[in-house]
């Protein structure tokens, strides 16, 4: 049987392609990550839940920047005990690994969350300690070195599924966090999550976001999160999931020389269609052929050679 | 995507006209909206309050029309803005009604009438014949009565009131099957509640006539990423709004019966 040059393992994870939809893009439901899967994913990301339900901030909570879209949703989610109802349902729909992305105010509520979301049935989960636009979780405990160990063990000790931490850039030293959640037990990481941004209407002499404050992601972040990617593949050894701004299969060739072992999806969705996935794979699969590679592993950190 | 669509361009309210006691129209001058077609949404930002999805209901020389309901505090905001102040529009978005050149049937429920208006104007040209049936809770809130008059024949329009102070006492769905057993028609059009989407549907297909209608979700970023519009695999605000027979019918199961709240969980309809 030929072998899927594509097909790669991270953190134990089996993926039949190295794109995966990342977390906060479509994702309530498990038809629309179906969609996604049928677009070419090779796993997908839920939105992220946290214990109780929350309504998200009012519009706008999308904004078009240069070279990206600056996003302040605030964590919209039904809460775990709903959500738990949706992964099971998602398990029966969903034909790719299902990670579900977490979030919590202290680390015993992103463990109560992760355990839940690990008994109804999530492959991995995926801590969202990197959100730059909701006070008292995200990046406010993925910045403090000591606040994301706690977090990490706490979900480490309470579930056997592999955990990636998302990790945010908007820090002095990005290894020093991802050294604190690897030292903590985390199986994988992912770089990067939005970069705290602003914008602001001149007419109306307004900050666009209904929350002033939001992320922005897309082509613009794309070099920040290249970068962190090739720092981190220096001094971290765990797998790194790529992700900030890949659009095209030559963004995501670029992720996986830097030492990605997969990469994240999100904006493209909008900036082209659910459909992007498979239009990446094609072209990392071209350039796997025409540069004699004969995985995808084979590719990740090449660009360290010099 | 184009970008250039989803920037927020700020402008000024050219005019504020008042369709019934609940319902205006404002018009806005934008040249990306203005080159909208029937079916077609905006998002408009009501500066420091919120940014809501409104249906395009004209389009002319560059400028754009929006009917509004007051039906919360976005647009109890709106309602009381003027000629003048400032708002922000980004699209249009979405996709468009096809422009049937048979027969043409159209029915609209309270505000959904207004992208109906629009395809009729667009509709009159080539369509070989068409017949509207437009409806409300109560006389004063038939919305576009004077401009239906000026696209079809008098004969050609019915209209209902839940209360029968104006034309028939009924709901809109209600004199279909005896207008569909009288005539034949290419294509069935319709906008407003999904409980009346979902009935007329359920018409169309037992005649099995091709059927249109937009759809109305919570939207949020209007541009296929939040996932707060999507109806079974599909995207309203991207892959609609307009769903049609085929769309439609792989929905079925959630047409009328439940979409996505503020919260991301699944409420009734």
């Amino acid at each position: 049987m030929k072998t899927n040059p594509l097909s790669i393992r991270v953190a134990g994870l089996k993926l039949r392609n190295p794109t995966v939809l990342a977390s906060g893009i479509l994702g309530y439901t498990a038809e629309s990550l179906q969609r996604v899967v049928e677009g070419g994913a090779g796993a997908v990301v839920t939105k992220s839940v946290g214990v109780a339900p929350r309504m998200g901030y009012a519009n706008p909570t999308v904004v078009q920047a240069s070279g990206g879209l600056i996003n302040a949703m605030g964590l919209p989610n039904p809460g775990i005990e709903e959500y738990a109802e949706e992964i099971i349902h998602a398990k029966t729909v969903v034909q790719a690994p299902l990670i579900v992305s977490v979030f919590g105010y202290s680390a015993d509520e992103y463990e109560l969350v992760a355990q839940k979301a690990v008994e109804a049935g999530a492959d991995a989960v995926e801590l969202n300690v990197s959100c730059p636009h909701v006070k008292l979780t995200g990046s406010e405990i993925g910045q403090n070195p000591a606040l994301l160990k706690k977090v990490v063990s706490k979900v480490k000790a309470s579930v056997h599924k592999p955990v990636i931490v998302k990790l945010s850039p908007d820090v002095t030293d990005i290894a020093e966090t991802a050294n604190a959640a690897v030292k903590a037990g985390a199986d994988a990481l992912t770089a990067i999550n939005t970069v705290k941004a602003l914008a602001i209407d001149a007419e109306t002499a307004l900050p666009l976001l209904n929350n002033v404050r939001g992320g922005l992601s897309g082509p613009a972040i794309k070099p920040i999160a290249l970068r962190c990617v090739y720092d981190l593949y220096e001094q971290v050894k765990k797998p790194i999931v790529g992700c900030g701004g890949i659009t095209t299969w030559q963004d995501a060739v670029e992720f996986l020389l830097a030492g990605a072992s997969a990469v994240q999806i999100g904006t493209a969705v909008a900036l082209e269609t659910p459909n992007v996935f498979h239009v990446i794979n094609r072209g990392v699969k071209a350039y796997l052929k025409k540069k004699r590679y004969r995985s995808v592993q084979e590719v990740v950190g090449v660009a360290h050679r010099t | 995507m184009r970008t250039e669509l989803n920037t927020i361009r700020t402008t000024p309210i050219l005019s504020v006209t008042a369709e019934s006691p609940t319902v205006k129209t404002f018009t806005l001058k934008d040249k990306n909206c203005a080159k909208a077609r029937p079916g077609q949404f905006l998002m408009l930002w009501i500066p420091g309050v919120d940014e809501i999805p409104l249906s395009i209901m004209d389009t002319e020389n560059g400028l754009v029309s929006v009917s509004v309901k007051q039906v919360g505090d976005a647009t109890r905001h709106l309602h009381h803005m003027r000629q003048g102040e400032t708002v922000g529009v980004r699209g249009p978005f979405g996709n468009r009604f096809t422009e049937t050149s048979g027969t043409a049937l159209l029915v609209g429920g309270g505000t959904g009438t207004a992208p109906l208006l629009f395809l009729a104007k667009r509709l009159q040209a080539k369509s070989k014949r068409l017949a509207f049936v437009v409806g409300a809770k109560t006389k004063t809130e038939l919305l576009f009565l004077n401009d239906l008059n000026s696209i079809c024949t008098e004969q050609s329009i019915i209209t209902t009131t839940e209360d029968g102070t104006y034309g028939l006492q009924c709901l809109v769905t209600e004199p279909l099957t005896k207008l569909l057993a009288e005539n034949k028609f290419d294509m069935i059009y319709t906008c407003g509640p999904e409980l009346m989407v979902s009935k007329i549907f359920a018409l169309a297909e037992q005649r099995a006539i091709p059927f249109e209608a937009s759809l109305e979700r919570l939207m949020r970023c209007g541009i296929g990423l939040c996932g707060s519009c999507v109806i079974g695999k599909y995207r309203v605000c991207r892959d609609g709004p307009v769903f049609n027979s085929r769309r439609l019918r792989e929905v079925k199961d959630e047409l009328g019966i439940w979409k996505i709240g503020f919260d991301g969980n699944r409420i009734p309809v």
